[in-house]
This record gives C-alpha cells, sequence and structure tokens, in this order.
C-alpha cells in the first residue's frame, strides 16, 4: 500500500487545482487565487510549480525538471524524484521527450510542441507589485487596464539608464489585454513566451496565484516605439562546449585561477547537440 | 449650451456627521467656480464627491461626456469613473505628496497621464513633459530628479503640471496654495491665473484666501456648517455680501 495518493495531493484538492487552472486558460494572463497547499518543500522551493504539475500530471506522463536550464541541480533532481516516487511516472531530460516540463527561471531552446505543457515556478506573480504596493489596487488597475503606471517604470528605467534594464522577469501583455509577469526567465526567453504550441502555465504558492498562456497565445514585452524591446544577451559569445551562437549563456568559472568561460544555460540542448557532433565527426 | 457640470442635491454624511448637504450648482464650459468657507464647512467632501473619490448620499453629479453627453457620474461604473479621472477630469491636492508620484523622477510624473491614455512614444512624452515643466517654470534639468528633492512650491508646481499635461476638461484643485508659505503663495497663484486665463480653463477651485477667490474665480460658493449659504458672481459676493456669515468673512479679511 502506498502513503500516498497518486501525484501526492488529494483527488478533491486537484480537482480544486484543475478549476483554478481552467479558469486561468480560460482568461489568459489573469492571475486566478488559488488556495495553496503545504507541499513536502519549504516555499521558494517551487511549491506553486509542483503543485500545478501534481494536478497535470496523469500516469502517462514524462516529466523533465529544470532549474535555471540544468536537469541536474539539487531543486531539479529533488522534484524530479519527489514525482517519480509519489505518482512513478516516467522521467526524462529530453525537452522532445518530455509531455510536461517544470521549470524555474528558463523556457527550453528546443521549441515546444503541442501537447506538451510547460510549468513555471513563479515567486511574485504581481507585475504591479513594485509600484503599487495595496493588492486592492493592482486587482482594480487590471481589472480597468489602468496600466499607465507599469509603462512610468520602463520610463523610469530609460530616463535613468538610457535603456530598459531589466534582464530577467521583464513584463508583457497578453493579448492586448492583461500585464503579466514571465517569472524571472531572462528577457532573452520572452519572444518564446509568445505564439507558443505548448501550454504554459504558471504557479506562486506563497502568494497563491495561477496564471496561464494557452497555446498559440499573443504575448508582446512591454516597450516604447523608439526603444522597442531587445531580447539581447551578451553579443558575439558562443557556447564554450557546443559551440551554440543562438542559445542562452551562463558564465562558469573554470579554475581557481579565475578562468571562465560561456556556456549554455540549457544542459539538455547543450548535450544534444555536442552528442550530434561527435556522430557527425565519427 | 449644455453646461459642463450639473449638481443637484447633494448631501455627504460621515455616519450621523453632516458632511455636506444639499448643494446645488452649475458649471459652464470655461468658467472657474471657487468655493470658500472656514475649516470644517464640507469643502473637501463636497469637491471629493464631485470628482468621484467617494460617492454622495444623496443628489446628482452631472458630467457632460465627450462621447454621450450629459451622465450621472454616481451612478456610472467604477471603470467609467476612473477613465473620466484620467482623461477628461484632473485632481490638484492640497498636499502635493498626496498627488505625486514621490519615487518617481518629474518627467515620470508628468507622462504618466500620457501614458495612461496609450503614449507609447519616449522622445514625444520627454517633450510634452519638459514643456510643461517649462510652463510651471521647472527648469527642464531637474526633469530626471524625484519630486522629494523639490521645494514644497516646487512640487505643486509639478502636481498642477502633471494634471493638466493631457488637456483634461474640468480640473478640480482643493486649496492648491494652501499648504505653502506665504512668499510661495503669491508667485503659484499668478502662474496658475496665468494658466486659468490662456488655456480658458474649467474648475472648481477650493480656497482659504479670499483674495486667491477673486483672482481666479468667476463666481463664488460660499460654505458654511456644509451648506452653501451664499452663491454668486465672485466681485458681488466679495463687495456686498449678502449673507451674514459672508460678511463676517469678508470683514475679516478687510481688518487683518
Ligand atoms: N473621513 C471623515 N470622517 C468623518 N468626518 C469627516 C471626514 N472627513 C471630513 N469629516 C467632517 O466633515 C466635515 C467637513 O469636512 P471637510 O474636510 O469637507 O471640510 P473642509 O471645508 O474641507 O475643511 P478644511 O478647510 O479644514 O480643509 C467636518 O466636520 C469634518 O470633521
Ligand atoms: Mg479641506
Ligand atoms: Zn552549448
Amino acid at each position: 500500500m502506498t502513503a500516498y495518493n497518486f501525484a501526492y495531493l488529494d483527488e478533491a484538492t486537484k480537482r480544486m487545482l484543475r478549476r483554478a487552472i481552467l479558469k486561468a486558460v480560460a482568461i489568459p494572463g489573469y492571475q486566478v487565487p488559488f488556495s495553496s497547499r503545504e507541499m513536502p518543500m519549504p516555499y521558494g522551493w517551487g511549491t506553486g510549480g509542483v503543485q500545478l504539475t501534481a494536478a497535470c500530471l496523469v500516469p502517462e506522463d514524462t516529466l523533465k525538471v529544470i532549474d535555471q536550464g540544468a536537469d541536474d541541480t539539487t531543486n531539479a533532481v529533488s522534484i524530479r524524484k519527489f514525482f517519480a516516487r509519489v505518482a512513478q511516472v516516467a522521467t526524462t531530460e529530453a525537452t522532445g521527450a518530455a509531455s510536461i516540463i517544470q521549470t524555474r527561471h528558463r523556457i527550453p531552446e528546443a521549441p515546444l510542441q503541442e501537447g506538451q505543457i510547460l510549468v513555471f515556478q513563479v515567486p511574485i506573480p504581481e507585475p504591479l507589485r513594485f509600484l503599487e504596493p495595496r493588492e486592492t489596487e493592482t486587482r482594480t488597475m487590471h481589472a480597468l487596464e489602468d496600466y499607465g503606471l507599469m509603462q512610468v517604470r520602463l520610463y523610469e528605467d530609460i530616463a535613468r539608464h538610457g535603456e530598459i534594464a531589466r534582464a530577467y522577469a521583464y513584463p508583457v501583455r497578453v493579448e492586448g489585454r492583461y500585464i503579466m509577469d514571465p517569472s524571472p526567465i531572462p528577457k532573452f526567453d520572452n519572444p518564446k513566451l509568445d505564439n507558443c504550441p505548448a501550454l504554459q502555465l504558471f504557479g506562486a504558492g506563497r502568494e497563491c496565484r495561477i496564471y496561464a498562456l494557452p497555446p498559440y497565445t499573443r504575448v508582446e514585452s512591454l516597450d516604447f516605439e523608439d526603444y522597442p524591446f531587445t531580447p539581447s544577451k551578451a553579443a558575439g559569445q558562443c557556447c564554450a562546449l557546443c559551440g551554440a551562437m543562438d542559445s542562452y549563456l551562463d558564465e562558469v568559472i573554470t579554475d581557481d585561477a579565475g578562468g571562465r568561460m560561456f556556456v549554455c544555460s540549457d544542459t539538455d540542448y547543450c548535450a544534444t547537440r555536442v552528442a550530434v557532433q561527435a556522430e557527425d565527426a565519427a | 449650451m449644455t453646461p459642463l457640470l450639473q449638481v443637484e442635491a447633494l448631501s455627504k454624511y460621515y455616519g450621523h456627521h453632516l458632511g455636506c448637504a444639499d448643494v446645488h450648482f452649475t458649471l459652464w464650459p470655461g468658467e472657474v467656480m471657487g468655493i470658500v468657507g472656514e475649516s470644517g464647512s464640507g469643502k473637501s467632501t463636497l469637491l471629493n464627491c464631485l470628482a468621484g473619490h467617494m460617492p454622495p448620499d444623496t443628489g446628482r453629479v452631472i458630467f457632460d461626456t465627450r462621447d454621450h453627453g450629459p451622465r450621472d457620474t454616481v451612478v456610472m461604473t467604477e471603470a467609467e469613473r476612473r477613465w473620466l479621472a484620467r482623461t477628461d477630469w484632473a485632481f490638484v491636492h492640497q498636499n502635493p505628496r498626496d498627488g505625486l508620484r514621490m519615487n518617481v523622477s518629474a518627467g515620470g510624473n508628468v507622462g504618466e497621464r500620457l501614458m495612461a491614455v496609450g503614449a507609447r512614444h519616449y522622445g514625444d512624452i520627454r517633450a510634452q513633459a519638459e514643456d510643461w515643466l517649462g510652463r510651471v517654470e521647472i527648469d527642464a534639468r531637474r526633469m530626471d530628479d524625484r519630486p522629494r528633492a523639490f521645494s514644497g512650491g516646487m512640487q505643486q508646481r509639478l502636481q498642477i503640471a502633471r494634471n493638466l499635461v493631457t488637456g483634461p476638461r474640468l480640473v478640480f484643485m482643493d486649496d492648491p496654495t494652501g499648504g505653502l508659505d506665504v512668499s510661495v503663495q503669491a508667485r503659484l497663484l499668478d502662474l496658475l491665473r496665468g494658466l486659468v486665463r490662456r488655456l480658458g480653463l474649467s474648475a472648481v477651485i477650493v480656497t482659504h484666501d479670499l483674495a486667491e477667490a477673486r483672482l481666479l474665480a468667476d463666481r463664488l460658493m460660499v460654505m458654511k456648517d456644509g451648506r452653501v449659504v451664499e452663491e454668486g458672481l465672485t466681485d458681488q459676493v466679495l463687495d456686498d455680501p449678502q449673507h451674514a456669515y459672508t460678511q463676517l468673512l469678508v470683514s475679516s479679511v478687510l481688518h487683518a
């Protein structure tokens, strides 16, 4: 006898979560409140994402978990092990082989496909929070599309730094309606949110909010006509392992003497490219 | 001609405590209505009810909207009222801190209303902000400074620029010079008078100062204990006050 229901949560809780997910899918970019459950891991460890994954998983699923693009970090490994144990689902590191991908801070480089679900872990779901701390007020602003203040924030960036100095959690407008925080992914990943064939779900455990981008949703990064959004990264760099020019790179320190190199943050993408190159060379 | 604002039988209570009662008046386009009266007489209560900041208990506030003509703002949806508040209306608070974003630059403060109605060209927004800072006599070099680095008078001028930049059709001001040093009041009053004349503003202005009322207002309402005790052309009310309270008010200024 197992001590847990399938995927840890009881069926009533999963039903509550699925209702919230359906509502979120019906109103793209709108933050749906839900009653967040205690999970066997601390807040800040992706409890929002874990609850979404638990509510979506079926026995036939194949799960991939990444943290900052990597499958092998402590956080990713422990979440993957958790579901392998409480749901006995297959797990994978291959983006293309996964039916559900739970992620923190990245979108995989390999294009996602129809039928896949990408679950984001979200620390702070409210993009207007730093401008307006009152929850009642931010809700009204969303309801009334009163978004001048968000644009003021970008204006202030340009006035102070000469550009929109926002490298992560770059705010987006969903289907021309709700302004949404895409979670702390690099702005490099923002274009991948747009018109994506996969279902994208966002879960904030501590803040008890779920929001969603159904497949093929229009997602635009906020900007000014004369200061258009640029998903740039460090120019001219390529991955030291696989040579990719088009992927998001992490700087890693290679030795005590301060040696550094740039490598793909998406470990599966990089490893797959390296394997293909080895095959071609053979 | 259609009145810009028509107020009928407006009353507001705070529990059992009277805020203002049975106020009637009409504001025509291009007109400035002054409201004077002692502290606690209901001036701010009335102004806040007119501007949709709080609902009156009874009465109608009929505003001549751009698209649908005269409409009672009291029974509008909150969304419609907020839309008016960021397009056709402007509100200048007595304390500039209530009307400014203190952690946003002067330029951002002026630009916010433009952005709120869809402006998305940084250069244009900045140019308009600069123009308006100039009109309220703030050096363009202070554009990227935050208002907490400004004097009280500058903050108030910034608040005025922030409100007028979108060309509102009706401006509410709650004693805009009231919180300032006397020396600074004169300069702000001068500036306000220039703007009112040049822009042909329609406005409802609460003031503590009868001299200010004379300079700015075409017509004047005198309030006492929540009620309007006298209303008329400003010069008439001040030169030939009919109500005993107004007579007292005018003579106390003469003898001060
Ligand atoms: N939020 C409130 N709750 C209860 N009573 C209030 C409230 N606001 C105002 N009042 C009362 O309503 C009356 C009218 O107040 P109001 O603020 O409108 O006067 P005012 O003419 O603007 O005064 P001042 O010149 O001091 O600004 C006063 O008796 C005041 O004490
Ligand atoms: Mg007052
Ligand atoms: Zn690589």
